[in-house]
């Protein structure tokens, strides 16, 4: 029991360790390691836990350790997988963290974070342009897009409230959508 | 000790409602930036730049790397454990579930009205990145010269940065280490 949730716990550790990105960077490794080293599940399994991670809240890759985890050894594998996969990223970004902040006043540093800073706004708006490509479909979707849009910007409303109220809302208008469709479908 | 508290309690919520990967965690950062003065602005693109240069989550390194700044390393581990604790309850949760939760067409509306939501929660906070990185909106108020308003050197940068991001795809690391080298030698 102890030696498989260490084996879990290192496996996760070592994914948290070398994926950049996180997410579907992650399925390779799974694929090899989970798939066809220890034959606990099948890749559609994987992708079937990919699938449903991003229908809910937290990190994917976190939820899909979770997954894994819960398989094999119920809770305790469910947390051995998913402290797995935070301890580099504690290691590592408080070192990161550390350095960067002592090196902050350098001359260097500063014009190398004033440039990166520009870079990440080229990095935001790529990936809002293909969410927006990705999940928006019809005029439902842009007109929620921009009243969020309008609102976080020139409202203080929270963002809490803004997901509670658009998975509501989203809910809502596909029942009256699929309702009337079937009301105009039936023979009068 | 109220301090790690609050960090718990600030990043569980932000685990709990930030649905839709890494970058979907930045509006909420923003917020909580703003109520609670942890942090500045400029620290949440310093983080952006971080998580994506270093292995693991996003959402994971952005959580360690705030707790680090708001309490040293165990507010770093805190502020992590926080961010993963609500997906790791739920996802226990659904694996008992999971054939009846991945069929369900509420779940399906309900991301309906999440994805343009979300997206423009991001688009929000990209904003505000972008107001940091390559405008100047202070000295613009200030002098209501639109020439002070951007500075051409940086929003050249963005735009060609875009394009690349956009044609090629390179990895992000790879982005950033351009950048950081092009801001020190064209002294950004």
């Amino acid at each position: 029991m102890a030696g498989e949730l260490l084996d879990l716990y290192l496996l996760f550790f070592r994914m948290g360790a070398v994926t950049f990105g996180g997410g579907y960077a992650m399925l390779p490794i799974l694929r090899r390691e989970i798939v066809q080293k220890r034959r606990w599940m099948s890749e559609e399994e994987i992708i079937d836990y990919y699938a449903v991670s991003q229908g809910l809240p937290g990190i994917i890759s976190v939820n899909v350790g979770v997954f894994i985890g819960h398989k094999q050894k119920k809770v305790p594998g469910a947390l051995a997988a998913a402290f797995g996969v935070v301890s580099p990223c504690i290691i590592i970004i408080s070192v990161i963290y550390f350095l960067l902040s002592s090196f902050q006043d350098n001359v260097y540093v500063r014009h190398a974070l004033s440039a990166i800073t520009v870079c990440v706004a080229a990095l935001i708006l790529d990936t809002v342009l293909a969410m927006a490509r990705k999940g928006i479909k019809d005029i439902f979707g842009i007109v929620l897009c921009l009243a969020v849009l309008y609102l976080s910007l020139f409202t203080s409303v929270s963002p809490i409230l803004i997901i509670i109220a658009s998975g509501l809302l989203g809910a809502v208008v596909q029942a009256l959508k699929t309702g009337s469709a079937m009301k105009g479908g039936q023979p009068k | 000790m109220m301090i790690y508290l609050q960090l718990f309690w600030e990043f569980f919520k932000i685990g709990l409602f930030a649905v839709g990967g890494g970058m979907a965690t930045l509006p909420f950062l923003q917020k909580l930036a703003v109520t609670s003065g942890w942090y500045s602005q400029a620290l949440i693109t310093d983080m952006i730049a971080v998580s994506e240069s270093t292995p693991g989550p996003v959402g994971v390194n952005m959580a360690t790397y705030v707790g680090c700044s708001v309490a040293g390393v165990p507010g770093g581990i805190i502020a992590t454990l926080g961010v993963i604790t609500p997906a790791i309850i739920i996802v226990n949760i659904v694996s008992a579930y999971l054939e009846k939760f991945r069929e369900s067409t509420l779940v399906e509306n309900v991301f309906y009205g999440l994805r343009p939501a979300v997206t423009g929660l991001i688009a929000a906070a990209g904003f505000s990145v972008v107001e940091a990185g390559v405008l100047h909106m202070d000295v613009f108020l200030q002098t209501h010269n639109f020439l002070d308003l951007i500075e051409l050197k940086k929003l050249i940068w963005f735009i060609l940065m875009y394009a690349v991001i956009r044609k090629y795809k390179p990895h992000p690391i790879l982005c950033i280490a351009v950048s950081a080298v092009a801001g020190i030698i064209l002294l950004f």
